[in-house]
Parts: structure tokens; sequence; C-alpha cells
């Protein structure tokens, strides 16, 4: 399977590889070459006027009401006293479900060396809940930190188009790097080392059992993430978007991008987090008319949100045949 | 860009040297990425070695008296303890505790845990283990051994009552008083003493009233059916945790000594509710009931 292959790859910050001449099918191949010479910048605008929406587009309305939703059940669910969703986004019990994240439970078994049965249960659930709804999904959809960086890095944007500061990239590949430290931190020190310094975990418990001086390392995060590299911690650290990157490999829920209308402007590519994934919609980056965007997507739909051409759109597998 | 210029090997033809040179500035930004990141995380090892991450910790937290490491291993930072006390007095450990952020602790002068959930609720709650269910009653908790620390500040070692609020009157610490109400603590402000010698340490522990009441249910003829049931699962704590012991000076005056026995587990509830400021006994970290007594 090409797609698991590829998903692979780039969670772990790998590139795939061009499409070849004799990978792409032919009906990709006549739609690339049909494009020649016939696009030209007018309509483009025209067509970006036409698709232009206001700051609260589809995809973003409904994921910031989930995210913030989310959250606030914790909260809610703690102030008052209704014991819906109890404990924090590293382990919590849903209506007396046990539901554990899937990175805080690897990192405990790796430290501590045992295998708890609720910790199994958890973990078991959350596996299949993000297993359903797209692995990354849990970055877009419910990680606090996620909202705060994608807030400041509007700030980043401005600064960099007033040309104030610069955006600084890292290669890709050291998110491996901090992964496999993570791991042999935890299992050579007996202690769960990213915990400490976890962003998501720090602000979920912030939000829920009161600030405390932790939230000096977010705001130094987004700091950098401001002033030196956009949504650095997302994109180059975090061990929690690996791990579900993994778990979205085999997910039914993916963004899938069509060839035939696309511009191949990349607008999509300017407002991704992870826009290695959407290099598929560069002209000749696609293998078959119809290609899915890989698991390390966080199917946050910015990219659905402002293609001009609805070139990119949700999907869940198996079931689009069905509602078809 | 002058770097650039070095870089003579081209066993990537494929790249123009402008992104090579991009490549190269993304692997070295990577290295000093890591370096920094990965140092800044290994800093929370620092108040774990010096031993400022310790702290009494909730009933069945993994630990020994003098190493924590197990609890700093399985605890998933989760809060569902905290959340299901009735005194609330476990709280989260905050990033100065290094490793140990987000790991549960008392914080025994300002709310102790005065086992009011009668289930060790918080033991029930954690999904890792990390407060281990081994433990069945209050009397199984080893969190720490209660010490007399400033006998001269004792009030009943200085022969003296006590009348009024224990801790004051904006004291906001709770405590259960089953004789008010059996099933919701009420504020510690709310409930003032008059006492003709201070006991409040004995009065209030946790363990002598559990005490206190199986006595109690021993006479009472009505209850022996209850006793029974009580005593399989051993649910009366098997000794004294705390006694007051007449002390004589020769002076004429009647003075009560505050003894910690074998039976103490640690609770914090007699450096809570301790009159004197500051509490006349403390809680030890680095001593239980096991090692007190050798066994």
């Amino acid at each position: 399977m090409h797609y698991i292959k590829h998903s692979l790859l780039q969670v772990f910050g790998y590139k795939i590889p061009r499409p070849a001449k004799d990978q792409q099918s032919p009906e990709v191949k006549a739609i690339y070459e049909g494009k020649r010479g016939t696009l030209s910048k007018a309509d483009l605008e025209a067509l970006r006027d036409e698709h232009k929406g206001a700051f609260f587009t589809k995809w973003k309305r409904r994921r910031w009401i989930t995210l913030i939703l989310v959250n606030l059940l914790f909260v809610a669910s703690f102030y008052f006293d209704v014991q819906l969703v109890e404990g924090s986004l590293t382990g919590a019990r849903v209506i007396g479900f046990h539901f554990a994240d899937l990175n805080a439970a690897l990192q405990i078994v790796l430290a501590y060396k045992h295998i708890v049965l609720n910790l199994v249960i958890g973990v078991v659930t959350v596996f299949f809940l993000w297993l359903l709804l797209g692995g990354r999904t849990f970055c877009a959809w419910v990680c606090p930190y996620h909202l705060l960086s994608e807030l400041t890095e509007y700030i980043h944007l401005w600064l960099v188009e007033r040309k104030v500061i610069k955006n600084h990239s890292f290669s890709r590949k050291v998110r491996s790097v901090f992964y496999v430290i993570f791991a042999l931190l935890a299992l050579v020190t007996g202690y769960t080392v990213f915990e400490t310094i976890s962003p998501t975990g720090i602000l979920s418990r912030a939000l829920i059992y009161g600030p405390g001086i932790a939230l000096v390392w977010v705001g130094l995060l987004l700091l950098f993430e401001v002033f030196y590299s956009r949504r650095a911690w997302c994109r180059y650290i975090c061990p929690i978007g690996v791990t579900y990157g993994m778990v979205g490999v085999l997910s039914p829920v993916r963004v899938k991008y069509n060839a035939e209308a696309c511009h191949h402007e990349g607008d999509c590519r300017k407002v991704c987090m992870v826009p290695h994934v959407l290099d598929l919609t560069i002209r000749g980056g696609a293998s078959d008319v119809n290609q899915d965007v890989t698991s390390d997507c966080t199917r946050c739909g910015m990219c659905v949100d402002i293609c001009p051409t609805s070139s990119l759109t949700f999907e869940v597998k198996g079931l689009s045949k069905m509602l078809k | 860009m002058s770097n650039g210029k070095k870089e003579t090997r081209r066993n990537r033809p494929t790249l123009t040297p402008r992104r090579r040179e991009q490549s190269r500035r993304e692997f070295l930004r990577a290295t000093v990425l890591t370096a920094g990141v990965v140092g800044v995380s290994l800093l929370g090892f620092v108040p774990v070695i010096q031993g400022k991450a310790m702290r009494l910790r909730p009933p069945g937290a993994l630990k020994t008296p003098d190493d924590e490491q197990q609890f700093f291993a399985s605890c998933i930072k989760c809060g569902q303890c905290v959340q299901v006390c009735p005194v609330e007095a476990i709280k989260l450990a905050d990033l100065p505790d290094g490793f140990g952020i987000g790991l549960p602790y008392i914080d025994a002068r300002a709310q102790a845990c005065d086992f009011s959930c009668d289930g060790l609720q918080c033991v029930l709650a954690c999904p890792t283990g990390a407060l281990t269910h081994d433990l069945d009653y209050p009397a199984d908790t080893r969190m720490g051994f209660a010490r007399l620390a400033r006998p001269k500040a004792c009030l009943a070692m200085q022969g003296k009552g006590f009348k009024g609020q224990a801790r004051g009157p904006d004291y906001a610490g709770l405590l259960r008083y089953e004789e008010i109400d059996r099933w919701n603590p009420i504020a510690v402000a709310d409930h003032p003493y008059d006492l003709e010698i201070c006991d409040l340490c004995v009065r209030q522990c946790p363990i002598e009233i559990r005490i206190t009441q199986c006595e109690a249910a021993e006479t009472d003829e009505s209850r022996q059916l209850a006793r029974v049931a009580q005593q399989m699962g051993n649910e009366c704590p098997p000794k004294h945790a705390i006694t007051l012991e007449p002390v004589d000076r020769g002076d004429g005056v009647r003075r009560m000594k505050p003894t910690v026995q074998e039976g103490c587990v640690g609770c914090g509830v007699c450096e809570m509710i301790c009159p004197v400021e500051s509490a006349a006994i403390v809680i030890d970290l680095d001593k239980n009931a096991d090692t007190v007594s050798g066994g």
C-alpha cells in the first residue's frame, strides 16, 4: 500500500519522491498536459475573489467550536462536578469509560515498565477513537496548544509579510529524532521526561485545575514560534503528533485531492501547518486523478476552505461511496 | 552565504547550491533545537535530584520513604484524584517540581486528607495504579509519619487548653465531624472547640476516630453483627496512631505529650488542626509506620 508507506515516511519527516512519469496514470498525465498554458493569472484572481470567505471559514469555525467545546467539557465537568468527563487530556474517564492519551500512556509504559489494565483499556478505546476519526485529527480538533499556536501564527505571518522577521525552517527529520530521544529518556531514566514540557498536558491541566508557572514555558514556545519559526512545536518537535500520525495511517477520514480543476497555485500549501503533505498539489505531484493526503495531515480543513477550485475535500473512505 | 563556497562535495547533484545551503542550515538548526529542547526537559531532573520534588502524596502512592521514582514513572498527570477528593486536599504540582509537574500532592497544613471519602476515592480514581489499588483501608496507607517537631510550642505540653476556632476565622480547611454531618465535611472555622487541655491532634486523628468507633461498636450488643463484618474486613485500625501521655515536670502543672504511635499513616490531619503557628506537630516524609516499627 503506497498510502501507508507514504504516510509513515512523512510522519517521520522523510520526503515522498515525486512520481516519475511512468508512475502517473494516463488520466492524470492527460490532465496535466491539458492545463498547459490555459491558466491565466486573471482567471485565478477572479476565482480566488469568488472563493474568498470571512475569517471564520466553514471548517475553521467547526474546528474551533469543537476544540473549545471539548476542552470546556473537561473544565465544566470538574467545575460543576457533573462527572461527565473527569480528568484531563492525558487521561480521563468519559461517562465512566477510561480514556488514555496514547503518547502519555507510551511514556508511562516505557518509564514504569509495567502494564496496567486500566491503561490498556484506555489506550485501546482512544486508539480506536482516533483510528475512526483520523489520527492527527487530535492535533487540530482537540489539542489546546494547537489553537493558541494557530492564533499566534497570525502574528508571525503578519510580521513576515512586513519583513520584520524571517521564518526559519528546520529539517523535518528532527521529529523522529525527538520521538526516539523521548522514548529512550523515559526508558533509561524511568521518568516521563516529555510530559514535563508537553504544552498539551500543561495547558489542559491549567484550564481544568488553574494556571501555574508552567504556562511561562508555553509562552516561551509561542514566542519562539512567533519570532523565529512558524508552528515549530507542532511541525518539528511534538511526539504526540507522531504517535497520532501513525494511528491515522489506517483511518478512513482523509482529505482527498482531485487534480482535475486544480490550478496548482499553492494557496493550500500557504495555509497548511504541515505543507509537505500537500506536495501532491504541485503540478506533476499526483500520481492519479484522485489521491488522498497522507496521515501526517491534521485534518484541520484549512486547505479545504481556501482551495478556489474545491480540489481538496474531506472524505470518509467507504462511507463516501455509500452516500453517493 | 560565504560558507556555501566551502561545500565542494557534490554527492547530490540534483540539489542546487542554494538548496544545499538551505538543507545544511536546516540540519544545523535542527541539531541546536534538539539539544535545546532535550536540555530544557532534562532540567526537570534538577529538583528531583535535590529532593525538592518530594512531597506528601495521596494515599497509596507508589513510593518508599526515600524514593518516589515509581510514582513519578506511573502517574499520567490527569488529576482524576484531585476531582474526587471531597475535602479538596489534593493539588497538582507545578513546573518548579521538574519531572514532578502535574503530580498530585497534599499540603497538609492547608488541607490534609481526613479520609472522609471513606473508600479511598483517589485510589479508586487513579487510572494507572500510581495510587496503588493494593490498599483497602485508611490504616493501610503509608504517606509519612507524624513527629512532634516543636514540643515547647505544643499547648498540651504547656498544660494549656484551647478555646475557639482551631485555625482562626479565615481558615478555609475542611474536616468531617461525624457527629455533625456524616456525609459532608464542614469548615474547621465553623466548628469551635472548648478544651480543658488541647488534644486536637489526637481528637481529630482519623485513625483514632475510627478506633473509637470500633470500640463503641464492640460494647454495643445490638451492633455485634456489623462489628463482625467490620473486623472480617480488618476495617478497624490494628494500632493506635497518636495518644496523649501525661508528663510530670514536678511543677504541679498537668501536662500532656502527644505521642505518635506505630499506627500513624501520615495523613497530616494533626499538622492541619494544630492551633499553634507554625504547627507543633508535622509529617515527616522520610519515615512511615513500616520503617519506624522496623517491619
